[in-house]
């Protein structure tokens, strides 16, 4: 076992605990710099989804993609910051402070996975892995500059991956180009027994820029109200872009959109309530006070424990599930969710692929949105493929006020090859 | 609309503590938030999720532990092999 | 806060309680046998091992840990289904109850709620009035929670010790619907239904902590319950959690049927309440805690999929039930009823028969049934510490002729008092030559005067003459006195048949 030594500045705060030296193996990602996210278990190495609360955990076993990863030769070099568990688009979530974007310091990454795109935008690693659950790869690429993809809902094994929302969320490759991206999802895709949603379905490919006949649909709702009229414009040159390299490019419709942010959250926040209860002091994180009654102890525990968009997220989620207000929330959520879900099996009988912007706007400028529910709105065009499980992928597309924007491109369950093919033809034809 | 106090009861089933100072804006975002929500009133709830996908399991064969120096490794209040919680009564 | 807690005030108007009839329903939960755990691959054999000793990352709900469902567990719980004659459902799902709690490895437990595995089946006992069909509102699987130790006692101990050994443990959860009309027969069902588990070979009654029991129970004006439902005027019920033991279950009722029905004497109103069985004192006591305002939030488990196993429980060919196996007692092996009753009521106790049997099964049900049984209950001791093999050697003995029926019965209680100071016992050959309990063979001819029964019979009558008088002065009761003499003389060893023709002989000469 040979290793690598890593240089551990990080001047934008990418970075949770690094190594300066990490340990790589012969494979297919022999040698490469890698970076784990915080919120994916490693063995050995402290992992604390970006909370108090999980402070001083360190696991006793690895994520399957880690035993992948490691399996693969790869040098992981250290743990990403985050929103804590995930919940924000900023990463100035994180208990451990802010990360900054590369492209610009003084505005945000993104999130969740914000560490993981500054790490890569940066140069301080070549790929990173992200977990989006409503955008969380695909927005901090966007905002950075990157490439990301969530993968097929069950694609890539979430054993080990500590959960926010475990029936929308996949753990997937960010990269500086389409190429790597495509290198990591070899990696990381396959059939784990230890995730009962796991599907056999491993992935080997080589990126295909041909995409002549190809049929591209755009959604008009992902030009509607909300979409910052630069970003629109500069994703309507890249899907032209994509048009003259001979795809056939015809706008739709997809009605559920108006349900899906709510839907979305209600679904979100009511997993999250029930997979951060176990966060109570008795078997890891800081120990709950042993002089109080249990109530107390836990209360006072996750008082202090989880931060303020984490205590909302569990509130609500609380409340969507509570007696009285799961027919009018969970389940209605639920139902959206399969309209969600249908409008795309509608869609894709007619198109390959399903395009438009990854986000509405530019990264924000760092303490610039306070209010969680215009914060919320920011997720409306990347939830969609959650609801749906389908794999999506952002890609650089120009820029908007000096600021990057990224083209997001949608498939068919289980056709991440082709989304990452598309990609692969605008990475190829921006180049030339 | 949901009252402070419908917040504290909420906040007591998550054993989750509010801050007095934080309740009545955590209590104004948490309306906001709730008032979208809504628009899941006009979702007919005909459709309801349909799992393409059942029955994976796992056949009844005993797999090791977790060794025991490990099992207690990330607690802090332990004793003789047990975890220590607050008590119960 | 024990007896008249629950009682919520006074109601004014008079009511006759002779019509009243006893309203009970059952939740039971039972651990199924498997060899792992519901839902990892930790094993499920922890009684006797160290605290935490058999626990993975799903058990102590470790972050990033998932769930993976043990066919078997599905399968144990389907054959229960189908035994207890309920319908499975095309699909089914496990969801998540959420709640705190020490003991919860995950701030919530993996149970089944509006999707259980298994709906509307019934079981017949024996009620008061004949045969009894008990509902089964449904059937579905969970996991155990962690076990919790309080040092010095729950209400004085500063903290409470975690175990996780036990979470994770697959549960059964049987429902009936208040079909049960008094304590007794409640437990009669319990009876029924252990006997059902243990016959389909998922359950062991014997392990500790592997049943526990929620009752509700409460007092209605007879016809209430009707066919039709509830009727109006709900006098209000008590569901008694966690009882833990059969005996218990019976105790606990017949305990709230006497508390509830003095209330309502008393002309009180009771409450709808949650109470908790104190085993040691054999009380219900009124636990008013936050249970009542419990919302669990049951959602479905998103780690897990769906279940659809029509097929699998198509699939499953049933083994003998407790009522087959009676019915075969009576045929085959012409039993009495009241012994194949008990014979099939437990099934090591029916295999035990069925292996000592032998070719003289009538006096073997009477040795099994009556003799061994009130000796195993006596020494709190079950049927699986004797072994068929000695036991069937006892009986030959007896059926020989080589010991009596008395020998037989104190060599059976030497052998089980070895069995529970030591574990292992002699062989009732060697018991039988150790207690000198062969039984006398009568010498004939010469010898006769040297033979111990007849000394035996002819020192009897010399020490009674009253009684030798009052047998001739015809009094039967007299010769029984003299034959019970010959006996304690003999210790026993003397074949009553040989006793009564040497003493009528004795008698018979002085004529």
């Amino acid at each position: 076992m040979a290793t690598i030594s890593f240089s551990q500045k990080d001047g934008h705060n990418a970075f949770i605990p690094t190594l300066s030296e990490a340990d790589t193996g012969p494979g297919a990602l022999s040698g490469i710099p890698l970076a784990g996210q915080d919120n994916i278990s490693t063995r050995g190495l402290p992992t604390t989804c970006g909370s108090r609360i999980l402070e001083g955990y360190v696991p006793p076993y690895d994520a399957h993609v880690v035993t992948l990863l490691k399996k693969a030769g790869a040098a992981i070099v250290g743990k990403t910051n985050m929103d804590e568990f995930g919940m924000g688009t900023t990463t100035e979530n994180s208990a451990f402070g802010p990360t900054k974007n590369p492209a610009d310091p003084s505005r945000v990454p993104g999130g969740s996975s914000g560490g993981s795109a500054a790490a890569v935008a940066s140069g301080m690693v070549r790929m990173a892995l992200g977990t989006d659950t409503g955008g969380s790869i695909r927005c901090p690429a966007a905002f950075c500059g990157i490439v990301g993809h969530k993968p097929t809902y069950g694609r890539v094994s979430r054993y080990g991956l500590i959960a926010y929302a475990n029936s929308l969320e996949q753990i997937g490759p960010m990269a500086r180009s389409v190429s790597d991206i495509s290198l990591l999802m070899e990696v990381l895709s396959g059939y784990d027994p230890r995730d009962s949603t796991s599907i056999n379905c491993p992935y080997s490919h080589i990126p295909d820029p041909e995409i002549r006949g190809l049929k591209i649909g755009v959604p008009e709702e992902y030009f509607g109200e909300g979409v910052d009229a630069k970003v629109a414009s500069v994703v309507w040159d890249g899907i032209t872009l994509l048009e003259r390299k001979g795809a056939e490019v015809i706008t739709c419709r997809i009605p559920s959109m108006v349900y899906a942010l709510a839907a979305y959250y209600v679904t979100c926040t009511s997993e999250a309530s029930s997979n951060l209860a176990r966060f109570d002091g008795v078997r890891y994180g800081p120990p709950a006070d042993p002089k109080l009654p249990w109530h107390d102890a836990f209360q006072q525990q996750r008082r202090h424990g989880f931060g303020i968009e984490v205590k909302r997220r569990i509130m609500l989620g609380t409340f969507a599930l509570s007696s009285g207000y799961y027919g009018k929330y969970y389940a209605k959520a639920q139902a959206a969710r399969q309209q969600v879900r249908n409008d795309f099996l509608r869609l894709f009988r007619t198109f390959d692929v399903i395009a438009g912007p990854t986000m509405p706007t530019v990264a924000f400028r760092l303490g610039e949105k306070t209010d969680p529910l215009s914060m919320y709105l920011s997720d409306i065009l990347t939830v969609p493929a959650n609801l749906a499980g389908i794999p999506a992928i952002s890609v650089p597309c120009g820029t908007s006020d000096g600021l990057p924007v990224g083209l997001q491109i949608m498939g068919p369950h289980f056709k991440d090859e082709r989304v990452i093919d598309v990609a692969y033809a605008f990475e190829q034809g921006v180049s030339r | 609309m949901v009252s402070e106090r419908d917040v504290l009861h909420i906040a007591e089933l998550a054993d989750i503590g509010i801050d007095k100072e934080e309740l009545a804006e955590f209590t104004g975002r948490f309306n906001e938030i709730l008032d979208y929500f809504d628009i899941l009133d006009q979702v007919s709830a005909d459709e309801t999720r349909e799992s393409d996908r059942a029955n994976v399991f796992r056949e009844d064969v005993v797999e090791p532990p977790l060794p025991e120096e490990e099992v207690l490794a990330n607690s802090r209040e332990k004793e003789d092999g047990f975890f220590r919680a607050p008590r119960v009564m | 806060m024990t007896d008249t807690a629950g009682v919520a005030g006074q109601e004014s108007r008079s009511t006759d309680f002779s019509d009243d009839e006893v309203i009970i329903g059952l939740e039971i939960h039972c651990q199924l046998d498997t060899r792992t755990k519901l839902f990892c691959g930790c094993s499920t054999d922890y009684r006797d091992d160290r605290p935490n000793s058999h626990v993975c990352p799903v058990c102590l709900g470790l972050p990033g840990s998932l769930p993976r469902v043990n066919k078997k567990a599905i399968e144990f719980a389907l054959r229960v289904g189908k035994a207890l004659n309920c319908t499975v459902p095309d699909e089914s799902e496990f969801a998540r109850k959420n709640y705190f709690y020490p003991d919860l490895n995950k701030g919530f437990q993996i149970t089944q709620y509006d999707k259980p595995l298994a709906v509307k089946g019934y079981l017949d006992i024996e009620g008061e009035e004949g045969e009894k069909r008990i509902r089964i509102t449904r059937v579905h699987v969970e996991e155990d929670p962690g076990r919790l130790v309080h040092k010095g006692g729950a209400d004085r101990a500063k903290y409470t010790l975690v175990d996780y050994n036990r979470a994770g443990i697959p549960l059964i959860e049987i429902v009936t619907e208040p079909d049960l009309r008094s304590p007794k027969e409640a437990r009669r069902f319990l009876n029924k239904l252990r006997a059902t588990l243990e016959y389909l070979g998922v359950f062991d009654s014997e392990k500790e902590g592997s049943l526990r029991v929620d009752a509700n129970i409460s007092i209605q004006p007879k016809g209430w319950f009707g066919r039709e439902g509830r009727g109006k005027g709900d006098r209000g019920r008590a569901e008694v959690k966690n009882i833990s033991s059969y005996k218990g279950v019976e105790k606990a009722l017949t305990f709230e049927v006497t508390r509830q029905k003095n209330a309502l004497r008393r002309g009180q109103r009771l409450e709808t309440e949650t109470r908790h069985f104190v085993e040691t004192r054999g009380i219900t006591t009124s636990s008013r805690s936050k249970e009542m305002e419990q919302d669990y939030r049951y959602f479905p488990e998103p780690d897990l999929l769906p279940l659809r196993v029509c097929d699998l429980a198509a699939g499953i060919v049933l083994p003998e039930l407790p009522d087959a196996r009676r019915a075969r007692f009576l045929s085959e092996y012409g039993c009495s009823p009241i012994h194949a009753r008990t014979l099939t009521g437990d099934l090591r106790l029916a295999e035990f028969y069925e292996q000592v049997a032998g070719s003289d099964p009538i006096p073997a049900a009477t040795w099994v049934a009556d003799t061994l049984l009130g000796e195993l209950n006596y020494r709190d001791m079950t049927v699986s510490r004797v072994s068929p093999v000695w036991f069937r050697d006892l009986i030959l003995l007896v059926k020989e002729g080589s010991v009596t029926d008395k020998g037989g019965v104190e060599v059976l209680r030497s052998l089980l008092d070895q069995l529970r100071e030591s574990g292992s016992c002699e062989t009732p050959d060697q018991c039988v030559r150790r207690l000198g309990l062969k039984v006398l063979e009568r010498t004939g001819g010469a010898g006769e005067e040297q033979d111990p029964v007849t000394k035996a019979s002819r020192e009897a009558v010399a020490e009674h003459p009253q009684a030798v008088a009052d047998f001739h002065a015809g009094r039967k009761e007299a010769f029984n006195f003299l034959v019970g003499q010959v006996m304690k003389k003999t210790r026993g060893r003397a074949k009553p048949a040989d006793v009564n023709q040497i003493l009528l002989g004795i008698l018979g000469e002085e004529d």
